[in-house]
């Protein structure tokens, strides 16, 4: 009997693991385990929270961003106005830009979802913002006037300004064509500052608004907000998918889905995202199927762990 | 946790980690995995208690 | 039930003409009471690695409680009180722990290869569990309000945007996200896992893998036909 392999087979036909169990029974109280697992759990819980607690590291406003960083503010302001920023170029779901999206073949389904949640970052980060103010700058009419080439080439002149001034200081930089740029940006970093612009972007959903979209894809433009996320290991490039802030345990179960990310010719391509989404997909799917799967189900036979398992059982046969 | 409450986080908190290269894991979630691999051991290792037959 | 001698018992005689007699007769014969709520396992029920499951149920209990105290007072309410800090790290840690001992039940019974003789449903929907434990943890983290929050959705989107779905699926709307998190997934998670246990306990828990018909544990107890059954065709 021995001689023959045992059967990890899912299906169910007249062997012992598809009939019921006839042979000897153990008392097992389910209720009574049940009860032991609320309490042992209920301890953990209790005692874990009461020594460790859990992370809260407070929120980044426009506010707390334009006020440590003014430098990096003003350089995202200018992106978002001439149109160079992440969000501006990111294409579906939230503007019409040409050639983006990651693609699977000819495929590419980002821009297949449409233009959804749109966003126009000049208007909606920067000009529409600075229009509530009680009295808007005079650029704000200059800019309005003006058509796109001009805007363009006074943004695109401010931000090589920009970075060539001594710590991206605005206020150091070389005299040039800027048009209402450095006007505008100013203004709105002073408003950011007051704390008047991240009431003014969420005021833009409504007076009842819990879509963060704008808010957030602002901050992301910027390199104060990555430069945090950087500086606590939380990006994609530094296995910050499962990671939590401080030294608490975060979604250690993605490190599969973070893995991906590290292998330079998944993590590497263009359409990096839609290959490691597809690979955790059909991973989980085959997960599923592992029953049904030649050679996969067959390596608990292989690596008989199972007998550690029934030791018991084994013994006493 | 010590946690300033602050209108401007001048830095969020990093926890410690280790690693090799590119790869690197933060102490927290290592205990988690660890935590996981000696429950299974033990699991598998421990004698069951209480053999009481009822048939 | 093919093969399965000892469902016949519970098989009421008569013959229902109803939608709902033939339901419960199906139910009962499927479940009956004696199967659902037992007071034995089989002999070789005998290690501390069947207790990862009940371990994950017990979490779970947690999380949902802890859960509908955060839910009773809204997002932003474990910031400003102590005690709804010490409740936002309960929730926290019965996270943590439900999924240490849901992947260590997982290990277990890869390993013991438990979708044997019919149980491939018990391990699919174990599987499902899992993955959507997995979401429901996600937007969890989505619903900190906090600069965790903040930058999860910023980096989520990416993924969920090239596959498309970032519009209708957005990690920065906190309203959808909060319905998400606190409606749609844990009803989805404690359906599947409710589905689950009723699978484990409509099949049994699968026996050794190399049980045989001639193993002292199952010929003694019971006047079992044993010699002529041949169990351990290899597929």
């Amino acid at each position: 009997m021995s001689k023959i392999p045992a059967s990890v087979s899912w299906r169910s036909k007249d062997d012992i693991a598809s009939r019921a169990w006839t042979g000897k029974k153990r008392e097992y109280d389910l209720f009574k385990e049940l009860t032991v697992g609320v309490i042992v759990v209920g301890v953990l819980v209790v005692g874990l929270s009461a020594v460790f607690s859990s992370p809260d590291e407070p929120s980044v406003t426009l506010k707390s961003w334009a006020t440590a960083a003014p430098a990096d503010f003003v350089a995202t302001a200018t992106a978002e106005l001439g149109g160079t920023s992440g969000t501006a170029g990111y294409g579906a779901p939230y503007n019409n830009t040409p050639d983006v999206g990651q693609k699977l073949g000819p495929i590419n389904l980002q821009s297949l979802s449409g233009v959804q949640i749109p966003i126009d970052t000049a208007v909606d980060f920067v000009t529409g913002p600075l229009s509530l103010q009680a009295n808007p700058p005079q650029a704000l009419s200059t800019w309005t006037a003006a058509a796109t080439d001009q805007r363009a080439s006074w943004t695109s002149a401010y931000t090589d300004a920009l970075t060539k001034a001594p710590n991206n200081d605005p206020t150091q930089v070389a005299v040039g064509d800027y048009g209402p740029v450095p006007a505008l940006t100013s203004s709105l970093l002073a408003m950011a500052q007051q704390g008047a612009l991240d009431g003014a972007i969420q005021g833009e959903g409504g007076f009842f608004n819990l879509d963060y979209t704008r808010s957030i894809l602002f901050l992301g433009d910027g390199a104060y907000f990555v430069g945090l996320a950087d500086g606590a290991h939380l990006t994609g490039d530094q296995w910050g998918m499962m990671n939590e802030t401080g030294n608490y345990p975060g979604q250690s179960w993605l490190w599969l889905f973070s893995f991906w990310y590290q292998v330079p010719v998944v993590g590497g391509a263009a359409n990096a995202d839609i290959l490691v989404v597809g690979i955790m997909l059909l991973l989980t799917v085959l997960l599923g199927l592992v029953p049904f799967i030649p050679g996969l189900r067959t390596i608990p036979r292989w690596i008989p762990i199972h007998r550690l398992v029934w030791k018991d059982y084994y013994k006493r046969r | 946790m010590v946690n300033t409450i602050l209108s401007i986080p001048s830095d969020i908190t990093g926890g410690t980690y280790f690693g090799w290269g590119s790869f690197q894991i933060q102490s927290g979630n290592l205990i988690v995995i660890i935590v996981m691999l000696v429950l299974f051991v033990l699991a598998l290792v421990l004698p069951f208690p209480g053999n009481k037959r009822s048939k | 039930m093919n093969a399965s001698g000892s469902i016949d018992e519970h098989t009421e005689s008569e013959v229902l003409h109803t939608w709902t007699g033939k339901t419960r007769q199906w139910l009962v014969k499927r479940l009956p009471a004696d199967k659902l709520l037992p007071e034995g396992q089989p002999s070789y029920v005998s290690s501390w690695i069947y207790v990862f499951g009940m371990g994950a149920i017990a979490s779970l209990i947690y999380i949902i409680a802890s859960g509908v105290v955060l839910s009773l007072n809204g997002p932003t309410w474990y910031h400003v009180s102590g005690l709804g800090h010490f409740v936002n790290s309960s929730h926290l840690w019965s996270v943590e722990l439900f999924f240490i001992f849901m992947v260590v039940h997982l290990w277990g019974k890869y390993w013991m290869s438990a979708w044997r003789g019919g149980r491939v449903l018990t391990w699919i929907t174990g599987v499902i569990s899992f993955a959507v434990s997995i979401v429901a943890a996600f937007t969890g983290y989505l619903l900190q309000t906090n600069f965790d929050s903040q930058w999860i959705a910023f980096e989520a989107k990416d993924a969920l945007n090239a596959v498309g779905i970032g519009a209708w699926f957005n990690v920065a709307n906190l309203g959808q996200i909060f319905m998400w998190h606190i409606v749609l997934l844990p009803l989805a998670v404690g359906v599947i896992v409710a589905l689950h246990v009723v699978l484990v306990r409509a099949r049994g828990v699968v026996p050794p893998l190399e049980a045989a018909s001639s193993d002292t544990q199952l010929t003694t107890p019971d006047e079992v036909s044993v010699g002529t059954l041949t169990e351990g065709s290899v597929r």
